[in-house]
């Protein structure tokens, strides 16, 4: 919760795990319950099929990890250690901090197989990183028994997905929660309006830098996305509230859809719904035609460059890649396992994500992922502002072209 | 060398040390910095004053040096309550020290634990704002959330510790006012605001002092606060330089040390000036009493 203490708090125990060599140091950056459990699993087995390797594994906040990496990286680097692919990687692969892991890709018979689907992910410069050890689809979670109620079908284009969110807001439900005090959410909505909009290509090249913000192209994602502002089709003060928070209405069945990520199915389980109460949509067509591309982050393992004990940190991440191994950890975590053969859960969600994402035409990791960090953060802000005062859109625009061309020069 | 000459030398050298060596030597090196263009983890490249012309062009950057303006004149507010709050303090009833302990109690936890507790406060659908303005059926306002109240309510919020901080300077300071002077002050007719502001407060000089003294620093630094209630947020609205240093090099999406830094030196730049001011007025009084 609070970055400032917590990365702290990481730097003291940073100091106090210095390891022999022979020890594998992992550090992994999700405490919730069930994620830790599920690591603590995959650690365990493998400490069991390797008993002459002693792993100390330390585990960090989430939001924590993503500064505190920067200086464990150069002051005592561990042996393996938790992050995102796509751009996310990019400024560590730029700086020699990670480690070329491609031999392990070429030599190992189920990393060099198994995942043809998500290897260009896991690439820079031609060269693989780290090993994929989950993923998980988006798409738009809602209620059920609403919908049934009201008798509303899953929406399949964006005017049957208007005429849903009129007849909410009619009976007065809001259509879709949202929290964007933690900007990523916004992006979500942003990502997904652009790619039914204009189509995978374009968020890449917008990502890439290659599109200006205040491209027609771009204009027409936000007029798509005015159509659902201006009714006052999302939830109010979602400034405000965090992901979390935003589920509170979603629970009390004053908001009846909320665009997501699979994580959030649990939390939404924790607040009291029940699997007959939620269920799952792709996000609806837009544009007529337009190929379907999906939101699918992955999450990763990667070695990096100061690590003491290379050789069985690959041992480690070459078993992490193991389909058995990604068929249990995937299933106590709810996700889905990047690897091709390794068996999914027979959870709805985990079954319907999927189909999602095995038939989708393109995968997008995330725009924060996508983006270089510090577009990223402006553009998300530029969302936010958006959402909150639709007419600055020009001003938020020309903002976003002017900081593109600071960041991709 | 004598004994007298050798243990100041002494008793000072580590606290001199480790002033250098996490106060002096980071600031000029934030300064170099503030020249390059650094992604923290890369090569340095020097840009010259490129950083600084690229501040003087970045709106965020005038939101956040206007909301410090916004800090440092609110924040004022804690001085003059902190004296209201310790006046009415100030006198001999039965449980009078409870009362006391109970108004300094926000002082004593963690600003974060403060920031919190008001962004529940805040929340308009659960917090006890929203039920107050439901009471009076009205829909409330998002205060966290909307551009235009969202740094007032976290200086009112930072307000609650600082008035218990000044309230216990003056508290202590009203215990040294001589009850000679008032006597007499009260002989010849002074009575209530003129007593107060022509006998009591100059003997408080010295407690007021020290009261604008910290809330200014504490304005300047307001930090925690804003990190725990609304990360700069709304877009920004309610950043301040110590935070969007912060969030510019060392947050999730900050990359740019050397604009950072530039920042951080701005902000410096500030300081020094109400140092500097600080300083100066000390020297004048020590003079005077000499």
């Amino acid at each position: 919760m609070n970055k400032v203490f917590a990365s702290l708090a990481t730097a003291a125990s940073l100091f106090a795990s210095s390891a022999f060599a022979g020890d594998l140091v992992i550090i992994y950056d999700d405490p919730n319950p069930g994620p830790k459990a599920a690591f603590e699993k995959v650690v365990a087995d493998f400490s069991a099929a390797n008993p002459d390797i002693n792993v100390d594994l330390s585990i960090n906040d989430r939001e924590a990890h993503k500064t505190a990496i920067r200086n464990f990286l150069s002051a005592d680097a561990p042996d393996v250690t938790a992050w995102y692919p796509g751009n996310r990687m990019g400024p560590f692969v730029d700086a020699g901090q990670f480690e070329d892991i491609s031999d392990l890709w070429a030599s190992d018979p189920n990393l060099s197989t198994s995942f043809e689907a998500i290897k260009p992910t896991m690439s820079r410069d031609g060269k693989q990183w780290g090993v994929p050890y989950s993923y998980y689809q988006w798409g738009m979670y809602y209620r059920k028994d609403i919908f049934d109620k009201m008798g509303i079908a899953e929406p399949k284009t964006w005017d049957e997905l208007l005429a849903a969110c009129e007849k909410l807001k009619a009976a007065g439900i809001t259509p879709i929660t949202i929290g964007t005090k933690y900007l990523w959410t916004a992006a979500g909505v942003f990502d997904y309006l652009n790619l039914r909009t204009n189509g995978y290509d374009v968020h890449n090249d917008l990502t890439a830098g290659k599109i200006k913000y205040t491209d027609d192209r771009i204009r027409a994602t936000f007029a798509k996305w005015e159509e659902l502002v201006r009714p006052g089709y999302f939830v109010e003060n979602h400034a405000s509230m965090s992901w979390q928070d935003a589920i509170a209405p979603f629970a009390k069945g004053e908001a009846a859809m909320y665009v997501m990520g699979n994580f959030a199915v649990g939390a939404m389980k924790d607040a009291g719904l029940t699997n007959d109460q939620i269920d799952f949509f792709q996000f609806p067509e837009i544009t007529p035609g337009m190929p379907r591309a999906e939101e699918a982050p992955a999450d990763a393992l990667f070695i990096p460059s100061g690590a003491k004990n290379k050789a069985d940190a690959r041992k480690f991440l070459a078993f992490v890649a193991r389909p058995d191994v990604q068929s249990e950890w995937n299933k106590a975590i709810g996700q889905l396992p990047p690897n091709s053969k390794a068996e999914v859960g027979s959870d709805k969600f985990i079954q319907e994500g999927m189909q999602t994402v095995s038939t989708a035409a393109g995968l997008a990791q995330f725009y924060d992922r996508d983006a270089p960090a510090e577009m990223a953060k402006a553009g998300m802000e530029g969302f936010q502002e958006f959402m909150i005062k639709p007419d600055r859109l020009d001003a938020i625009l020309k903002r976003l072209d002017k900081v593109q061309g600071k960041v991709y020069k | 060398m004598n004994a007298l000459t050798v243990m100041p030398v002494l008793f000072l050298a580590p606290a001199f040390l480790f002033f250098t060596v996490y106060v002096i030597l980071p600031i000029f090196q934030s300064i170099y910095i503030s020249f390059f263009e650094w992604d923290g983890l890369g090569d340095m490249t020097y840009v010259g004053v490129e950083n600084y012309l690229e501040m003087f062009d970045d709106d965020r950057f005038y939101t956040s040096l206007k909301n410090n303006l916004l800090w440092l004149i609110l924040y004022m507010l804690a001085v003059p309550a902190g004296l209201f709050i310790a006046l009415f303090l100030n006198q001999t009833v039965r449980g009078i020290r409870l009362y006391k302990s109970m108004f300094f109690f926000p002082f004593v936890i963690s600003q974060i634990v403060v920031g919190l507790i008001f962004s529940w406060f805040y929340n308009p659908n659960f917090g006890v704002v929203g039920h107050m303005f439901e009471f009076f059926g009205a829909s409330p306002p998002s205060i966290l959330g909307d551009e235009r109240y969202v740094t007032y309510g976290i200086i009112f919020a930072g307000l609650w510790p600082q008035v218990a901080y000044c309230m216990i300077l003056y508290l202590t300071g009203l215990n040294n006012v001589a009850p000679e002077q008032i006597e007499a002050g009260r002989l010849d007719g002074a009575k209530g605001i003129r007593l107060l502001w022509h006998v009591v407060l100059p003997q408080l000089w010295p407690a007021t002092f020290l009261a604008i003294v910290v809330t200014v620093i504490g304005a300047l630094r307001s930090f925690d606060m804003i990190a725990i209630m609304t990360q700069g947020g709304p877009y920004g609205s309610s950043n301040v330089l110590s935070y969007y240093m912060y969030e510019t090099a060392l947050s999730e999406y900050g990359f740019e040390m050397g604009y950072g830094s530039a920042i951080a030196v701005v902000l410096f730049m500030i300081m020094l000036c109400f140092i500097v001011a600080f300083l100066w007025k000390m020297y004048q009084d020590e003079k005077d009493w000499r």
